[in-house]
């Protein structure tokens, strides 16, 4: 079949097409364009009404020009007309034109869709093939609302034919991933599933897709399919090759089909019926005995459609994860692909063990393909073959080879790509730390870890290192030792002046008995790594200075010559100086005893799970709400953590402001940690063990129990009636409270209304203290909160604490409020107070500051991810935007803190223009997450902001920005 | 679900993009040059996988083209590394013998053999025959209707 002979050879796109090949530079090439543009464009508005021929030819040159980098604006019109065309071919290119340079005009839509009605309904078989391949091409909403109704009719008419039924079923597919909710759900479904019966297998093919599709979102409505799609396959795998004559591919049967089939079984556990169960078996029994047979053709495509079928068939077997004969031989042949020569099999093999590897069926069989991994990691010359050795390797460690696996990888770490040495790093970190029986050995292996990568070393890993230690008292003393060593190399990484600074400053004294690591040499030795370090890792020697003071009384005098040098005392940084001036003074006035109270080594930290897990999680998991989530309290503890070194414990600092953030060496507040007792402490902060502030966490999640105990007292409930009439007009008290948790919410001439809240995830809990400013007895005092109608359903609201009806003059009484957002809403709840007053009855209402807001999370994130997600949130509902002029004045500082206190991570760096402010967090509700953007853009001249929102719901936005907008 | 295919020379141009899911100009441009960028970056026997933000791309090259596929994480890389051998074969068998420059000349009929034989990130019909069938189909209508042209018409002035 010569192609140029080919019906319609449009001469004058062929010479267009050479003329451009022909052009020697790209200056020529887009001279040559911009005349054709010129002349199609001169065409198109010509007089001369152009024939059906000619706007084809020129329609096609601009595809062309489209396909070859340039923008295309025009010619659509042209091609509506053409796909509206009687002639076939005509249309055809009309559709292409259509498909491709997709448009969202809505007039040129209306006339598509219209185009396409017609050829749905014109029952000529290729015309409704290229409406429907139109539809499933552009797979716009304007496309799905206007044809969700009559693609399922086509579906299942009896007497459509195949070609069209394969094209509706992925149709309907693309419209079903675009607008899930526009495609309707009924009586078509059932007669969708037996398509799986269909004799032709195009149509079981092109099905087989949309009802996986479908049965993800609706697993019980096409339940039936389980067992059609379990006999069609066994039909499939033990036909002959010649059975399925043209489905056949190289010797394979129906592979496409087989894939399709056996990834639709994954949407379901194993089969409950026995019959139905053991067909099943007997199938994945006999793909895998075909693995075993002998090759009928030499070439790869035999290979790999049949391996692509086994593939898949072992991903199944993985998923139901019940027979552990299944899975065992699925490690079997799996293993030997391990050491073929194909690459592309050695990588999807490593891929395909490392899901074994999580059965306790397989986990043994996975092991013992030890030495081929590791040689794997030696030896793959592909890095992306490597990355799946270290997968595996990672997955298959547990007690009995850790240690053999950690020296591989720290082995390997020497030499491996940048761009997997973080994820390495993480991993040996967090093999070393499960299974290490002898701590000694993950002390060794950490610091191994900073001396081979020592910039990968993430502070998760040192962090956690320093905890272990402090939580070990029989490694404090190797540990010492061992940093003291490490400490003697020349050049060492910062990291290890860190960890070596913080354990020596705490137990640097394990090792003074030694003449060769006497208090002087230690302290000599980590001072002569201070002038190379960076500011955060100066003020933690400075720390470790102070706590030497303290543990060696000997070299005091030396200590304090230091801190008392200029480079100290007046440096430039303000932190160091103030740490310098404040540990002088500190070391030169307070008593022995003080000292030894103030500088006690640290307490141990509550155990908790390895913040080094979560990071790899996120590592490892792109995208996803939750992983995000953990990724940004870890950041968060990262600022806390890098700019406070090893604390002072200074009782005398008694300050009791809750730590916001988690902490994960107590580094940031070191009063508050040592205040709270570690065995008090211990069984909340194992409540949540990425909590902000674990104590709070577990008074924050009020248990079912109490909720029912607690006293409904009559006049502290919580009742849903309309709101009482005279609401103090609180959208302004509101307002105040929108960045902030705590302070008076009303005041008038006899009481005052306090409030403290806090708030997490979807939780929150609120202090109100209601003082009474009279001399005189408030009596029969009672108060209600209220939801309006519209709010009942998103917050749930919980009011305790009995309040004695009578409030004496001059007292306080507090309650509590529970608060839990189970979805978006836009109003507040209203607090009703009632009491007598000299004989008066005194009823005022408030608004409560329960916004929206309250429930977010920080999110941290990079510039490129930030605008990655920006632009997914392109859509214009999703954005809202609005500008307004500046009700205070423009201070940077000032409005930084409001971002923060709004509730989203304040991202630096991340818009190009540093005055402008960008933030990002995730609204917590019981329902549903809803991560959010925003960027606030001030024009000091013209003394205005504009802010942008954008979330994943509109009125998510819309409350936000209402919100946000005015606090400037 | 395939998410898009690209068709690209040795030099770096682009031959054919389809794209199963909605993103802007932009976005296109974008990723088809860091992928192509990334492909050709590769040497001969690495392996045709690779994972790509939270994509995988499988990619083959035929003679002077490559062909590069980018699926979700599900899906399974060897069918699709076959689904792009099948696309070659229907191209190879309707133009006989196929090059690339077959694909510059009649990219419109690349794009119409690829409908009939994916649609919507999905294999849609796997039998060559019947593929090629719904192809000569149209083109036969296609002669049908197709008027006389001008001389002028013929040897390409206008």
């Amino acid at each position: 079949m010569p192609a140029v002979s080919k019906g319609d050879g449009m001469r004058g796109l062929a010479v267009f097409i050479s003329d451009i090949r022909n052009c020697k530079s790209k200056e020529a090439e887009i001279k040559r364009i911009n005349k054709e543009l010129a002349n199609i464009r001169s065409k198109f508005k010509g007089d001369k009404a152009l024939d059906g021929y000619s706007k084809k030819k020129y329609v096609c040159k601009l595809l062309f020009i489209f396909l070859l980098g340039h923008d295309i604006d025009f010619g659509h019109m042209e091609a509506v007309n053409l796909l509206s065309s009687n002639r076939y071919t005509e249309k055809q290119i009309g559709y292409l034109f259509i498909s491709v340079l997709v448009n969202s005009n809505s007039e040129l839509i209306r006339l598509i869709n219209n185009g396409i009605k017609n050829d749905l309904a014109s029952r000529n078989p290729t015309f409704m093939n290229l409406a429907l391949h139109c539809i499933a091409n552009v797979g716009s909403r304007e496309m799905a609302e206007a044809f969700t109704a009559d693609i399922p009719k086509i579906l299942v008419a009896g007497d459509t034919m195949d070609s069209v039924k394969q094209s509706a079923a992925l149709c309907l597919l693309r419209l079903n991933r675009t607008s899930p909710d526009l495609v309707p759900m009924g009586e078509w479904t059932s007669r969708v599933v037996h398509l799986l019966n269909d004799q032709h297998l195009g149509v079981v093919t092109a099905a087989t897709s949309l009802i996986t599709t479908l049965a993800q979102k609706n697993p019980e409505e096409f339940k039936t399919s389980v067992s059609l799609a379990v006999s069609r396959l066994s039909r499939i795998v033990t036909s002959a090759s010649t059975d399925l004559q043209d489905y056949t591919y190289y010797f394979v049967p129906a592979p496409w089909l087989s894939v399709k089939l056996l990834r639709l079984l994954q949407c379901y556990p194993p089969p409950e019926d026995g019959a139905v169960r053991g067909r099943l078996t007997e199938c994945l029994e006999t793909i895998l005995n075909k693995a075993q047979e002998p090759p009928k053709s030499k070439k790869v495509q035999h290979s790999n459609a049949k391996n692509a079928v086994l593939f898949e068939a072992i991903s199944l077997i993985i998923h139901h994860d019940s027979e552990p004969n299944l899975l065992v031989r699925a490690c079997n042949q799996l293993g030997q692909f391990l050491q073929h020569r194909e690459t592309n099999l050695r990588y999807l093999a490593l891929e395909s063990m490392c899901t074994l590897a999580s059965s306790e069926f397989s986990h043994e069989a996975v092991k013992t393909h030890i030495e081929t991994v590791i040689n794997a990691l030696k030896t793959e010359r592909d890095v992306s073959v490597r990355q799946r050795a270290v997968d595996l390797l990672y997955a298959m460690c547990d007690r009995s080879n850790a240690q053999q696996i950690v020296a591989e990888m720290l082995n390997y770490l020497e030499t491996a790509d940048y761009s997997i040495r973080e994820e390495i790093v993480l991993k040996v970190a967090i093999l070393a730390e499960k299974y290490a029986v002898d701590y000694t050995w993950y002390v060794d292996t950490i610091l191994n870890l900073i001396r081979i990568a020592g910039d990968y070393v993430s502070e998760e890993v040192w962090y956690r290192v320093i905890q272990i230690v402090i939580n070990r008292d029989d490694v404090q003393g190797y540990s010492a030792k061992t940093v003291f060593e490490a400490l003697q190399a020349p050049a060492c990484h910062e990291n290890l002046v860190k960890v070596g600074g913080y354990i020596l400053g705490e137990f640097g004294n394990l090792i003074a008995g030694d003449p060769r690591s006497s208090p002087l040499i230690q302290f000599n030795l980590l001072h002569s790594k201070f002038h190379l370090c960076s500011v955060p890792t100066r003020a933690l020697l400075l720390s470790t200075y102070i706590k030497f003071v303290n543990l060696f009384p000997e070299i005091k005098a030396t200590i304090q010559d230091v801190l008392r040098s200029d480079s100290q005392l007046r440096n430039a940084d303000v932190e160091l100086q103030q740490r310098a001036v404040e540990y002088l003074r500190l070391s030169s006035i307070a008593s022995t005893d003080i000292l030894a109270t103030v500088l006690e080594e640290m307490p141990p930290f509550p155990e908790r799970e390895s913040s080094i897990l979560t990071k790899l999680k996120k590592k490892k998991g792109p995208g996803k709400v939750p992983d995000v989530e953990e990724t940004k309290k870890e950041r968060n503890s990262d600022m806390n953590g890098s700019t406070e070194p090893a604390s002072v414990n200074s009782s005398a600092v008694t300050m009791s402001t809750p730590s916001t953030s988690t902490d994960l060496l107590g580094l940031g507040s070191a009063p508050v940690l040592n205040s709270v007792a570690p065995s008090s402490a211990g069984g909340s902060l194992l409540v949540d063990v990425f909590s902000d502030n674990s104590p709070a966490v577990a008074s924050l999640a009020p248990s079912a129990e109490e909720n029912f105990t607690s006293p409904r007292i009559g006049s502290t409930d919580v009742v849903s009636d309309d709101p009482a009439a005279a609401v103090h007009d609180a959208d302004e008290l509101v307002d105040k409270f929108v960045c902030k948790n705590n302070g008076v919410l009303f005041e008038n001439q006899l009481m005052q209304i306090g409030l403290k809240s806090e708030f997490r995830q979807n939780l929150g809990r609120m202090y109100i203290f209601y003082g009474n400013k009279t001399s005189n007895q408030f009596q029969s005092f009672s108060t209600a909160v209220i939801c309006q109608d519209a709010l009942k359903t998103h917050i749930l609201l919980h009011l305790f604490c009995i309040v004695d009806p009578a409030v004496d003059g001059g007292a306080q009484v507090q309650q509590i409020l529970n608060i839990e957002c189970v979805s978006d809403f836009m109003e507040a709840p209203i607090l009703n107070i009632q009491f007598r007053y000299g004989g008066a009855l005194q009823n005022m209402s408030v608004k409560l500051p329960i916004t929206l807001n309250k429930f977010f999370q920080p999110t941290e994130m990079t510039s490129q991810d930030f605008f990655q997600r920006w632009k997914q949130l392109g859509a214009p509902q999703q954005e809202v935007q609005k500008i307004f002029k500046a009700k205070h004045p423009m201070d940077t500082e000032v409005t930084k803190a409001k971002i923060i206190g709004f509730g989203v991570a304040l991202l630096d760096m991340v818009d190009p223009n540093p005055s402008n402010f960008t933030g990002a967090g995730v609204i917590h509700t019981k329902n549903i997450q809803v991560g959010c953007l925003l960027r606030l853009e001030p024009n000091t001249q013209a003394q205005m902001y504009r802010l942008t929102l954008r979330t994943s719901r509109e009125t998510v936005s819309q409350r936000l920005c209402e919100l946000l907008s005015e606090q400037f | 679900m395939m998410q898009f295919m690209l068709l690209f020379s040795r030099q770096g141009k682009l031959r054919l993009q389809k794209w199963y899911v909605p993103l802007s100009d932009k976005e296109k441009k974008k990723i088809t040059r860091e992928l192509v960028q990334t492909v050709l970056a590769r040497k001969p026997k690495m392996c045709s996988f690779l994972e790509w933000r939270d994509l995988k791309i499988v990619y083959k090259r035929y003679a002077s083209l490559y062909f590069c596929c980018a699926i979700e994480d599900q899906d399974n890389e060897l069918i699709t590394l076959e689904i792009i051998h099948r696309y070659v074969e229907l191209l190879d068998k309707y133009f006989g013998s196929v090059c690339e420059l077959d694909i510059i000349f009649n990219f419109e009929k690349a794009y119409f053999i690829l409908d009939e034989f994916l649609l919507g990130g999905e294999a849609q019909e796997t039998s060559k025959k019947n593929v090629l069938k719904a192809i000569e189909q149209a083109d036969l209508l296609q002669e049908e209707t197709e008027t006389p042209r001008s001389v002028l018409e013929e040897i390409g002035l206008t």
